[in-house]
């Protein structure tokens, strides 16, 4: 289960790196969503990884901390989705006015010349 | 300290927010009845943060005095709030550049957007929260209630350019608050823990492998705190949107890169400080050497700006490596003069931002950046003549003028202003000239850092000069701006605030010196947040 964690993560951040290096303001934004995905799994396996162990307390288990997992990177995962997800739009916003202003979708406003 | 006093501590983010809210439902017809809410509500701000500051400098404070537990549960477990005197200086700073870029906007510049005083209320709400938690992830939401607050101010006024400066500056801050969630998050799975007070004190205790992890989380975290913060490597979308931006909202921008220097100075002093064990003193020589070269970075761009927006986003930047190289430095009996120079020079920046457009008015629409004032302006045009409330003032070159050569002081550092004081505190610091301790032994970097903040006064001075000559001396058109007394009474006031702060520079260094005696105790801090009673019963 680790590996697959840690090379989802792997994966989502190198293609989220590539996309937000690249010219078009929709790869940046793609980019940034999948930073965004691998930045809370992350954050959600710094809780440890725990398998069929509740994060609330259950009657009975109170005290026995080998029966639950770690809430807290679960409530700071859950913050960060949403304001990730906020973001993201707002960015889309921005990123159509970028496009009705300059009638391209390059990041900087302008096509490169190719000469 | 009676229950209600106790509560102070969170009206400086609860006001804000609220009255940030309560105006989105207001009609954009009535902008001057906004405007005058969020001027209420600044200045409400300003003097409670007066008041916090008596509080935080009272020296036989009661015993869970300026920290605020939210939902009453004890420091680790629960997010606390910590008023010190670093924290309300900063939340002084704050609310008093706040009111002064507010009043600047309600002349005209409010007009060119929707929801401008909303936006001003919120970021205002964010700044005062960053100041004031005492817990990594809450840092995190108000920083990013800050930041999309801000996003919000530079694309106020709209236009291709501000659009294009907005986008590039909302994906270098989308990617470095994915860098800061990396940060904290490797900081909580190597300590457990998020609350700053109790960071530093499981620090000395962990094992080698779990503080590696902890520095590596520090590391990343101090990335995302010096893009905010502008440091050379990761400082070059600042000019661009600081110079795109609307002049109030320049203005208050002027504070934002000031709040990564404020989390840099107190996470390294707290977290990194003697206390930490072998981790003591992690990433000064990062510090350092990015301070170093962004003053070298900043003063060649004051030098090559032909713009005075420009020349002013790089005074920014200049500001930000001498804070910065100063605390990587990491002399005690520095930090009272930079904390000094940290106020003089966001004051002086904000004037200066604000003075700019009241020049550049006058001149030709052509003119470089002009381009992107005027293009502002093309939509509010034709309301222009009946929206500019007030009368104008009367020799407007000469105020005009007289404040500039006031800015071009302030920013070179020459006596006798503040701009002076707080560079010959920082340098008599490093000399070790305050005469309490005797005096260290003055390295190769100190001798960099005081060539390069000499120089970059210089070229401060060489380039304010060049600008003033041109546009007061040797302008070629004739065209006195209309500047109306709410717009130029904002500028007067900052610049009035640096020489009242030169003029009482005693007192004020005195309080810049308790604030660096406190931040060198960390352990005052975490046992100051770590004991703190709960309200109510015990």
């Amino acid at each position: 289960m680790e590996i697959i964690l840690s090379a989802a993560i792997g994966v989502l951040t190198a293609s989220g790196v590539y996309l937000l290096l690249r010219p078009r303001t929709y790869q940046v934004i793609i980019g940034l969503s999948l930073l965004s995905y691998a930045v809370n799994l992350f954050i959600f396996g710094m809780g440890r990884l725990r398998v069929n162990a509740p994060p609330v307390l259950e009657p009975g288990g109170v005290g026995d901390l080998g029966r639950f997992t770690d809430p807290v990177p679960q409530a700071l995962v859950l913050t960060a989705i949403v304001i990730g997800f906020a973001m993201t739009a707002l960015f889309l916003v921005v990123l159509l006015a970028s496009r009705g202003f300059t009638g391209t979708d390059h990041v900087d406003g302008r096509e490169q010349r190719h000469d | 300290m009676t229950n209600w006093m106790h509560h102070l501590l969170i009206l400086p983010i609860l006001l804000p927010l609220m009255v940030g809210a309560a105006m989105i439902p207001i009609d954009e017809r009535n902008r001057m009845a906004k405007g005058v809410m969020g001027f209420v509500s600044t200045l409400a701000l300003f003097i409670l943060s007066m008041v916090l500051m008596r509080i935080a400098s009272m020296d036989a404070a009661p015993a869970g005095s300026g920290v605020y537990q939210l939902g009453n549960w004890p420091a680790p477990f629960g997010i606390v709030l910590v008023l010190d005197r670093l924290s309300a200086l900063m939340l002084c700073l704050t609310s008093g550049l706040a009111l002064a870029a507010q009043a600047y906007s309600i002349a005209r510049w409010h007009t060119s957007g929707h929801h401008f005083h909303s936006l001003f209320q919120l970021l205002i709400a964010g700044l005062n929260g960053s100041f004031l938690t005492g817990d990594l992830f809450n840092l995190f939401v108000f920083f990013e209630i800050m930041l999309a607050a801000s996003y919000g101010l530079l694309l106020h006024g709209s236009g291709p350019l501000r659009v294009k400066a907005g986008l590039h500056y909302i994906a270098i801050n989308l990617a470095a608050s994915s860098l800061f969630l990396i940060g904290v998050s490797l900081i909580y799975g190597a300590t457990g823990t998020l609350n700053m007070a109790d960071l530093s004190m499981k620090l000395a205790a962990l094992s080698p492998d779990d503080r590696q992890m902890v520095e590596v989380g520090a590391g990343v975290l101090g990335v995302a705190f010096l893009v905010k913060a502008g440091m050379w490597p990761l400082s070059f979308w600042l000019p661009t949107a600081y110079a795109a931006a609307t002049p109030p909202v320049a203005a208050v921008f002027a504070i934002l890169t000031k709040v990564g220097i404020y989390v840099i100075l107190r996470l390294s002093l707290l977290v990194f400080g003697a206390s930490a064990g072998a981790s003591a003193g992690f990433g000064q020589s990062v510090l350092l050497a990015g301070g170093l070269l962004t003053i070298a970075f900043g003063a060649i761009g004051v030098l090559a700006s032909q713009a005075m927006g420009r020349l002013a986003a790089y005074s920014v930047l200049v500001s930000s490596g001498t804070l910065l190289a100063a605390i990587g430095l990491g002399h005690p009996s520095m930090i009272a003069g930079a904390l000094f120079y940290l106020v003089s020079s966001t004051l002086t920046i904000a004037a200066f931002f604000l003075l700019i457009e009241l020049v550049e008015r006058g001149r030709d629409a052509g003119a470089d950046v002009l381009a992107v004032t005027m293009e502002a302006y093309g939509d509010a045009d034709e309301d222009e003549e009946e929206e500019e409330a007030g009368a104008a003032i009367p020799g407007t070159m000469a105020i005009l003028g007289l404040c500039f050569c006031l800015s071009a002081l302030l920013l070179a550092g020459l006596p006798p202003l503040s701009g002076f004081v707080a560079k010959f505190a920082i340098l008599s610091g490093l000399f070790g000239l305050s005469g309490t301790d005797a005096a260290p032994a003055i390295s190769a970097a100190d001798w960099t850092y005081v060539t390069l903040l000499i120089v970059s006064g210089l070229a401060a001075m060489i380039a304010m000069n060049r600008v003033g000559i041109r546009t007061f001396w040797a302008s070629i058109e004739n065209t006195v701006p209309r500047v109306v007394v709410i717009e130029i009474t904002p500028v007067v006031v900052l610049l009035a605030a640096c020489i009242f702060l030169s003029l009482q520079a005693g007192p004020a260094m005195r309080y810049m010196q308790a604030t660096a005696d406190s931040l060198f105790d960390p352990a005052g801090y975490t046992e100051r947040v770590l004991s703190a009673p709960r309200a109510g019963g015990q």
